[in-house]
């Protein structure tokens, strides 16, 4: 389209091969080839024999060194090496040896090359990628021939459910894929504390000591892990659970909540958060006493857990999930029902 | 009976007519040559002409750095038990005595701890893997920045785009795999990232992790694709990209001898396999060597994963950085409507992702459309002789940049003692200005080297020789330049941009211009315009200018 534009057909300067004479700019040919030293001094292409041999014998000596580093040095012993720091020996020394006896072979073969193998300059000539007209039109021809031998845009119908049966058969395969997992159902809506009824509470057992927890033992400030009780470790499906039931337990002076609703659904001013994150289910897990913040640690969302765990900051797009938690007769936090919503990454289905 | 015999005799006496083999080696030569035809084959290739320079390395610290992963990846699946099943921890490492994790991890601890030699090899493993992805984005850059990607070239940038985005997925899938603390983070992002998927996310999730996260699923999974699929597929379009690179034999620089029509270097037989053979063992060398004294993904340091657990500062390999840098900076928007949610927040950057390395894929075809140039392309455009391409170029890097700090910003936030939210709110402005400025200096910067050239082809190099004239000016005396340098700063060529056709055709009717016609007019004038490059200096100035008198 806008061939004539460039520059060889506008003749304004396209000097590649055209050497007139007198123009500055024309290309004066390969330069001639300029002889090293190692090319006329004898006695220096010599040493730099000696020199590329002496990296061969370093490379041995350094396989051997290695053979004898895996053979000698047990794999759990831990050195001090300066500025490393402490490190694995077996690991320190396997790497280094291997490391010499692999560059002395290249630093070698490099240094061979440059000294001591020819460095003429040589031109080859490039051929054009595409093919003169000649073959192509031979090409195209044959190709029609075959087309037409085939008979395939002559016979309609047979090209038209060919390409019908070509474009389904793919879906057997996608279809295959349909049992590399269930149905998400409404998985994703429930938590482990959906066990919980306001008749068969919940009790709310702290996540270090593995005990049930009493309001008096929460403190004004501190943040506590909780997870439901019966919710052992060695459980089958533990990780799955532990990643939509794991809770954080904030108290707040009563005065200090923002959020009426929220204090509600807490008990004297402890909430219960889901401590997995709206924005891709990170665990929060960094807590700001005075400002009531918490803030995930892997994209910096940051919700006030003092104002419903509204999101102040970052890219999570809703509040956390607020578990409603009462103390049972014994004085005990438990949970009487599941969370209001979803915890967790938001998803399509989510309302 | 007679035919038979005498069909006999044919084949006992040998039908070419070849002489006898000097030596063994010959010998064994011809055996091949009779049955793979290796004299055909070798008689192209055994002198091919390679050029030399030093940017070429960067294409072969690719290659090597991927057989080395592969070599050592070999190794790590003979040690390697990809399950969620849970153990518990008895091993060397005493910190984490007794505690409950995968046998993905565990079977990472044995191979850091008490296999000998096999947190070498993992280390090698994870930094090769390091050095691969970053060699293949200045391999790219240097292909880039210097036009080689044009015709016939496009189709190799593409297979070498297509390798540089499986080489970081397969990345992020084996630093999953170990299925530590900072490792199972990675993963729920991503589960997160497929939850975002509207209609069809949570489907995708639970056929992915095959129920919910995490399940005891992911790990064998991705395992198959880090070990088997993705490199297969990569192997394939390496080998593809090999035979390219090989049938339209390298790119050169203007110079002296060097024409579109051939190319200048040394032969394949010595010197360029011993100095790439060479440089295998060098680039596997200094891994090695790394792997020794830099320790890269301490597994034992970070715990096995738990979904309630994390560490500060998770941080992805670099090369994802700049998606990590996207989810960090996106604003949490989130649409409900009609019971459903459409999580923008984490949408838009999955979406963005692939965009920001697709617009560098599609790149040759944008300039050659706006160039209309379909010649073949050998001689390199140095960098400023191009402004528009490297101010685009480095505009897109300045992108991946400022991503790269968003995705950090944790960290930067705490080394530099500054607030993450500034931090987060100067790359929500960054991500649109910063490219744009980037742009707009690069190409005047482009546009002042050209300018200097300019200057030296005229008036030649500058000496450091003052010279007071009679009339007691003082002038610096230029030299002229050889003519080998005249002829490099001046070999590159000048395209014109498109003009639009005439409002009226001959006949007085009026013609319509189209949309795309007017677009890639547009386009043209940004790229070849008067504002986009300086006239290079003719013969005829250049003669003035010498044979002038009064001159210097």
């Amino acid at each position: 389209m806008s061939e004539d534009k460039l520059p060889e057909s506008h003749g304004s300067a396209g000097q590649h091969e055209v050497a007139t004479h007198g123009d500055p700019f024309a290309d004066p040919g390969l330069p001639a080839h300029e002889p090293r030293r190692t090319d006329i001094d004898e006695r220096a292409a010599k040493r730099a024999e000696r020199q590329v041999s002496l990296m061969f014998v370093v490379s041995m000596l350094a396989t051997v060194g290695f053979i004898a580093s895996y053979v000698a040095i047990d794999a759990d012993k831990i050195v001090y090496i300066f500025p490393l720091g402490h490190v694995s020996a077996l690991n320190f020394a396997l790497g280094l040896t291997l490391g010499v006896a692999l560059f002395c072979i290249g630093a070698g073969a490099v240094h061979w090359a440059r000294t001591l193998m020819s460095d003429h300059e040589l031109p080859a000539e490039r051929h054009p990628i595409e093919a003169d007209d000649e073959v192509r039109a031979d090409v195209i021809e044959q190709f029609k021939t075959g087309a037409a031998e085939s008979g395939f845009g002559r016979r309609k119908m047979i090209r038209n459910t060919l390409i019908g049966s070509m474009a389904l058969v793919p879906l057997s395969g996608v279809v295959l894929l349909r049992d590399l997992g269930p149905l998400p159902e409404d998985k994703l809506q429930h938590t482990g504390w959906d066990l919980a009824t306001p008749e068969h509470p919940l009790p709310l057992v702290n996540m270090n000591t593995n005990k049930p927890m009493k309001a008096e033992d929460i403190v004004v400030g501190s943040l506590t892990f909780a997870k439901p009780e019966g919710l052992e470790e060695d459980d089958e499906f533990f990780q799955q659970q532990i990643a939509k039931d794991a809770l954080m337990l904030v108290r707040i002076a009563p005065e200090n909540i923002k959020d009426k609703d929220s204090a509600e659904l807490g008990f004297e001013g402890i909430l219960a958060y889901s401590k997995i994150c709206t924005h891709v289910g990170c665990p929060i897990s960094l807590y700001e006493q005075q400002t009531h913040h918490a803030l995930c640690p892997c994209h910096q969302s940051t919700f006030d857990l003092a104002d419903g765990a509204r999101v102040i900051f970052g890219p999570a797009g809703h509040p956390l999930p607020q578990l409603k938690i009462t103390t049972n007769e014994e004085g005990f936090l438990v949970a009487t029902g599941d969370f209001a919503e979803p915890v967790g990454p938001s998803f399509w289905e989510r309302s | 009976m007679s035919a038979a015999n005498s069909a006999t005799r044919g084949a006992s006496k040998p039908a070419s007519t070849r002489e006898k083999p000097a030596n063994k080696a010959e010998a064994v030569a011809d055996w091949a040559d009779g049955r793979l035809g290796i004299y055909s084959l070798a008689k192209a290739n055994l002198r091919k002409i390679f050029p030399d320079h030093w940017s070429f390395m960067l294409g072969e610290i690719c290659l090597y750095t991927f057989i080395i992963i592969i070599l050592t990846g070999v190794y790590l699946t003979l040690f390697f038990n990809p399950s969620m099943g849970e153990v518990v921890y008895h091993g060397s490492y005493a910190p984490l005595n007794g505690i409950r994790m995968s046998e993905a991890y565990a079977s990472t601890m044995d191979i850091s701890f008490d296999v000998r030699g096999g947190l070498l090899i993992r280390q090698i493993h994870h930094w090769a893997a390091i050095v691969f992805v970053a060699a293949m984005l200045v391999h790219m850059m240097r292909v880039f920045f210097t036009g080689a990607f044009r015709k016939p070239r496009e189709v190799n940038w593409i297979f070498g785009f297509l390798l540089l985005f499986l080489g970081m997925f397969d990345g992020f899938m084996g630093y999953s795999l170990p299925d530590d603390l900072l490792s199972g983070t990675g993963v729920r992002f991503m589960e997160g990232a497929v939850l975002a998927v509207p209609l069809v996310g949570t489907y995708l999730q639970f056929f992915l992790f095959g129920g919910q996260f995490p399940g005891t699923e992911i790990i064998p999974r991705f395992f198959t694709i880090h070990i088997l699929l993705i490199p297969g597929v990569m192997v394939g379009l390496l080998v593809a990209h090999l035979i390219l690179v090989f049938y339209h034999k390298h790119t050169q620089w203007a110079g002296p001898g060097k024409t579109e029509k051939n190319v200048v270097g040394m032969p394949l037989m010595p010197v360029y396999m011993a100095k790439a053979g060479g440089f295998f063992f060098l680039v596997f060398g200094i891994i090695s060597a790394m792997a020794a004294i830099a320790t890269v993904n301490p597994i034992w340091a970070y715990g096995p994963y738990r979904p309630d657990q994390v560490s500060t500062d998770a941080q992805p390999d670099w090369y994802m950085g700049f998606s990590e840098g996207l989810i960090r900076i996106m604003p949490g928007w989130e649409i409900r409507a009609w019971g459903h949610t459409l999580n923008m927040g984490v949408f838009v950057p999955l979406m963005v992702f692939p965009l920001v390395l697709a617009v560098i894929a599609v790149y040759p075809f944008i300039e050659s459309w706006v160039s209309g140039d379909k010649r073949e392309h050998h001689i390199l455009d140095r960098p400023r002789n191009a402004p528009v391409r490297t101010g685009l170029g480095a505009a897109w890097i300045s992108l991946y940049l400022v991503l790269l700090i968003g995705g950090g910003n944790d960290l930067i936030a705490t080394h530099l003692h500054l607030s993450i939210n500034d931090i987060t709110y100067f790359v929500r402005v960054a991500f649109f200005v910063l490219p744009v400025i980037t742009f707009v200096i690069t190409k005047r910067w482009c546009l002042g080297l050209q300018r200097r050239d300019r200057e030296k082809v005229l008036h030649g190099r500058e000496t450091g020789v003052i010279k007071r004239l009679p009339h007691g000016e003082f002038v610096e005396i230029h030299a002229q330049l050889p003519q080998d340098k005249l002829h490099k700063l001046t070999a590159h060529e000048q395209p014109l941009p498109m003009e639009l056709p005439a409002e009226v055709d001959e006949n007085g009717v009026a013609a319509k211009t189209g949309v795309l016609t007017k677009t890639r007019a547009k386009l043209s004038r940004g790229f070849y315009g008067e504002g986009s490059q300086i006239a290079k200096p003719t013969a005829e100035e250049h003669h003035e200018i010498t044979s002038g008198h009064g001159h210097h």
